[in-house]
This record gives C-alpha cells, structure tokens and sequence, in this order.
C-alpha cells in the first residue's frame, strides 16, 4: 500500500486521526486522506474553548479540489489549535501525523477514543474502501 | 502554440492616441480654480497609450481565445451547456423589451408583464407547482429564496423547531452553502449501492427538527431517484418539506414533474434549461416555484391579472419581502420564454428524450475503456471514474487537460465527491451523433496516451495558449492587480 498509517494512533471512517496525550488527543488528517484531497490551500480552525461531538465536523480543509470537513473522532472541548496551518496549509500534506496536526481536544469519554480503529483495521478499512469502487 | 499576450500596459509608446478632440470652444480656467489643490493628483495618472488600430487586435485576439458553446462541444456536468438559439438574443433586443426602464408605471409595460405571466403559466406546466417567482438572479439565489420560505412557512405555523436540511452526498455543492447561509444546520445522507438516496438513513435522520429535504432529482449521478415518492411520504410524515433543485431539469421535461413527485418548492436554472447563456457569458435566471400552501411566502410583487389588466401584487403580508432590487433579470425571462415557446411542449419533451439519448450512447461509447460506476440507465449525465487511470499517473484533471489539447472543453472534474476521480459528463440534447463519436475517440486516444505514457499526459495541457497553470500558487499567492515593475 502507497499509505503510511502509523503506529499508536487510532483512525476515523472519515480519515481523521487522533492520538492520545493524557487528557487530551491530538487530531489530524490521515496521510491516505491528505493524498485523496491533494494539495491543501487553506484551513478553517475551530475556536480554543469550543465544544466538538464525535462524527461533527471541527474544522475545513480546502485543496484545489475540494473542499472537506474535518470530523472531530471524539466529543470534547477544543484546548490548541494548529495555526501554522493558517499560513503553511501545505504541512498537512508534508507531515500529516507530525506537523500537520489540526487541534487538540480534551477527551470527554476515553471509550470513544478505544473505540477507534487502529493501524491494522484502519488499513483494511482503506484496502476495502478502495476496492469498492 | 501561440505566445501569451502582453497587457495592453505593457504596449503603445509615450504620446500616442486613439483620438483627437476639437479645439475647446470656452473659455479655459487653470486647474486651481476648479479644485482644490490636495484633490489634484501630483502627476498624471499612468496609462496605456495606443492606437485605436492596437487596441482592437488586443481585445479581438483576446476573444478568440474563448471557449464556448458556440466554438466546441462543451460537456460540463451539471451545468447543461446546451447551444442557445440565436433568434432568442434578437427577441431579447426588441427595443419593447430593451428599452425598458424598471420604475415605468404598470399601464405603460403591460406586454413586459403579460410575458411574466405566461411565462409563469408555463413554467407551472413544466413542473407541477401552483405559482412562480422570477426575481432570483440565478440557481442559488433560487436556493436561498426557496429556503426561506420553507422557513417562514415554518415559523408562520409556529413551529420554531425545525433547524435542519437534510442533504444527499450527491448533491451540488451549493446546497449545503445555501443551506448554511439561511441560518440551518447540514445533515448529509448517504448513497446506496444503486446511487439513490440511502432509504433506511433518510428514515433514521427525519424527525420534527427536519425542515426540509433538499435534493436533485436526477442526481449529479445522473441517475434518477426511485424511491421518491416513498421519499417524499417519509419526510411529510414529520412535518418536513421537500425542495426540488432544478438543476437537472434538462433529463426530464415532459415525462415527470418535481410537483408530482411531493416537492413543496422547485428552483428552476432557467439559463440552464431553457437555453439562455450562461457560465461567464450572460447572467442567470432562478425562478422559484411552490404549492399553494407556500404562496403566501413567496417574495414580493407577484404577477397577477386583474380583466385584461397586469399588475404588481404587493399585497401579500406574510412575504419573506423582495429578494432583488426590482424584477429579476428580465431579459433573460424573455429568452428563455421565446425557447419555450418556440419549441412547445412536444418540443421540450424531445430535448429530455435527446438529452438522455446523447448521455447513455456517449456512456455506453466510454463504457469501453472506461470505468462508469453505479452502471444502471442514466438520465442526462454520467460520471466516468479514471482511478484506473490514476494508478497509472494521470488522473481526472490530466484527461480534462489532455481534452483541452484535442480541442474539447473537459467534463466537470473531482465532482460528485462520492465518486473518486470524478468526470462528470453532460453531453446534451443539442449535440450530433458525429459530435460525440469525435469526443469518445478524443477520451479513448487519451487513455491509449496514459498507458503510453502517463507522465507526458500528467504534464499536459501541451497545445494550448499558456500550459499547465499553478493552481495552487493562484489560490495560495493570488496576483489580481497588475503593478508596474
């Protein structure tokens, strides 16, 4: 597979990432997502202090071929946001799992987080999605 | 190839011009007398000085470089580039119509009104609904009128509840931008594996906050819904409503009617539709039409008949209030009208049967190289999928570059999202058989190309007047201004 998906983290069916730091996970856009969207021009961040919900859209992620949502993995309240990404939105596509990370949000509920898929089942997931088509 | 051309700035030489006016025959004043000396400029302003001769090569060779329907096939999904009928400008251009001013009284422009009227009789006809507006300017102009009256048809009822649109993923990406400007909140519904709207999920997602259904029928897929009246059943049950996008209208005209599917509002694209130019070549035109229920709503005035007379009819208290400055784009109403008229009903039934004839033979000439997803019969578009083409290292927006060599304008690329590499194909009822035989063998040649040599196909446009353009850098580091170096 051309993917990387990494080690640790735990994956969306809408392919976010979420890594977890203590209380709070780390969101991002999977390297496989980022490559679908192709190159990113733009991103909307969502407001420090506000209340996301697992499967809600969080922020927007614009390329020169679409425009998408980013669903936040997990209900909780936004603690950091990325704003590198205002002036350098290409680091999504340089770094996804690294300096590409969109926010930071404070977990609510761990089980949604474990609920997750992980590396393998995230790779089949994407094995799947592409053979549908 | 041709060269890029300079800016008209970047020509002429210091001194020249285009004209030469008579000696001033009163007397002069200096400068001073006339303005104050901080509104003067310190130096004169910096411009282009030409020949008149120069200026009209430079505009003309610049119009040469358009593309439009009237210099190639131009199969833009969705956006139904069909050829316009000339005689439609020249009736346009009736000095009756023309000269028109808006602020006229009713008395002196009772022919500009009586075409509204019937207009509206017609297009009542076409789609099942029972009155019509024809101020939106264009489709999502049309959208937001639409849903705010679904809004204040809500609200009149008391019912404050209702803060969602239900939206397919098949659906034109400006309905959930209307849908987000009239203040509600998005939910999108899934695709099944025929390409309908997923049945069991639009069930799941209706309740009493639902205020409406908004949905293209046939979809982006081109692929007509058919579970719609059970659709329409589901979402009347809780009180919602359900609003027809006419952006497709072209596949149907004649042989089904949104009205009688259970849609509560229609937008109708009628500079898509009903022949007038669009797409950076004239305005738009957005007529919104309801069921009964829904006229009290409708923006203000309506066009109404009182004996023999016409007039504005201001009297409707619970409009959501006027949504242009004056009537609409009226000279496009009167385009579109004369298309309608002069093909009549028979007519405009024979463009649907030819739309969708144009689409299926196109799909089924594509078909052979390659791949058309959800493959069932199609209305007036399809949508190719070049993720093979993809993995061999040119996709979507390559072929849609390699069509810009070979003289084609391309299909709409990477749209509907659900498709991946997406070629939404809209052929249309004006175009010959020969037209499309041409296009399919220009789309079989590019795909003998890919596997030739993808990389070459990746790098193209390779015969056009500038090649491939930085799109990234346009959106990122936008220049809109010439400064001078």
């Amino acid at each position: 597979m051309d993917f990387n998906v990494i080690e640790g983290l735990k994956y969306t069916q809408q392919h976010e990432w979420a890594r977890q730091e203590g209380d709070t996970a780390v969101v991002g856009l999977s390297d496989y997502a980022q490559d679908k969207l192709g190159e990113i021009v733009f991103v909307e961040l969502p407001d420090i202090g506000a209340a996301v919900e697992a499967g809600k859209s969080a922020a927007v992620i614009e390329s020169v071929k679409a425009v998408a949502d980013l669903y936040a993995p997990v209900d909780g309240t936004v603690t950091e946001v990325n704003e590198t990404l205002l002036d350098q939105p290409e680091l999504i596509n340089q770094d996804p799992y690294g300096e590409g990370w969109v926010f930071k949000v404070e977990v609510k509920d761990e089980s949604q987080l474990n609920s997750l898929m992980d590396k393998p089942t995230y790779e089949e997931f994407i094995i799947k999605e592409e053979e549908e088509e | 190839m041709r060269k890029s051309k300079a800016l008209l700035f970047e020509m002429g030489r210091s001194g020249r011009q285009g004209y030469s006016l008579p000696s001033c025959d009163v007397p002069e004043k200096p400068l001073d007398e006339l303005l104050p000396q901080k509104m003067q400029r310190s130096e004169p302003p910096d411009m282009p000085e030409l020949s008149e001769v120069e200026v009209i090569r430079h505009y003309t060779e610049l119009s040469t470089r358009n593309f439009g329907v009237d210099t190639g096939f131009y199969p833009l999904g969705s956006c139904t580039m069909k050829y316009n009928p000339k005689v439609n400008e020249e009736v346009a251009a009736l000095p009756g119509f023309a000269c028109l001013h808006p602020c006229q009284p009713e008395e002196t422009v009772q022919g500009a009104l009586e075409l509204y009227y019937n207009m509206e009789q017609r297009l009542k006809e076409l789609t099942g609904m029972e009155r019509f507006t024809m101020q939106p300017s264009a489709g999502a102009h049309g959208e937001l009128t639409g849903l705010m009256v679904i809004q204040a048809y809500h609200r009149h009822r008391g019912d404050h509840k209702r803060n969602k649109v239900l939206i397919p993923v098949t659906a034109h990406g400006t309905n959930p931008a209307t849908v987000t400007m009239a203040g509600y909140e998005v939910v999108q519904l899934p695709a099944d594996e025929r390409g309908n709207v997923d049945l069991e999920a639009l069930k799941e997602a209706v309740d009493d906050t639902t205020s409406a259904l908004m949905l293209t029928n046939p979809s982006t897929l081109g692929l007509f819904e058919e579970e719609i009246t059970e659709m329409a059943r589901v979402v009347h049950d809780k009180g919602g409503l359900l609003y027809y996008d006419g952006a497709n209208l072209n596949a149907i005209m004649g042989y089904a009617r949104p009205g009688d599917m259970g849609f509560d509002v229609v937008h109708l694209n009628i500079h898509k539709t009903l022949s007038t130019p669009h797409g950076g070549g004239g305005p738009g035109s957005g007529p919104v039409g309801v069921k009964e229920r829904l006229i009290p709503f409708l923006p203000v005035p309506l066009v109404d008949k009182k004996g023999e007379q016409f007039y504005f009819d201001y009297d409707l208290p619970d409009s959501i209030g006027k949504v242009q400055s004056f009537y609409g784009n009226f000279g496009v109403v009167v385009k579109a009208y004369n298309y309608v008229c002069m093909m009549g009903a028979e007519g405009l039934k024979q463009v649907s049967t030819d739309a969708v004839l144009n689409s299926n033979y196109l799909a089924s000439l594509l078909q052979k190289t390659y791949t058309i997803p959800y493959d069932r019969l199609r209305k007036h578009e399809f949508v190719v999928s070049a993720k093979p083409e993809k993995k061999k290292g040119a996709g979507a927006g390559d072929i849609a570059k390699a069509l810009l060599d070979r003289g084609f304008h391309p299909p709409t690329v990477y749209f509907p999202l659900i498709v991946d590499e997406a070629l939404m194909t809209e052929p249309n009822d004006t175009e010959s058989k020969e037209t499309l035989d041409a296009y399919a063998q220009a789309m079989e040649e590019i795909a003998k190309d890919i596997d030739k040599d993808a990389e070459k196909v990746a790098a193209g446009p390779h015969y056009t007047v500038v090649g491939r353009l930085d799109e990234v850098r346009a959106v990122r580091n936008p220049v809109l201004r010439w400064e001078k170096e």
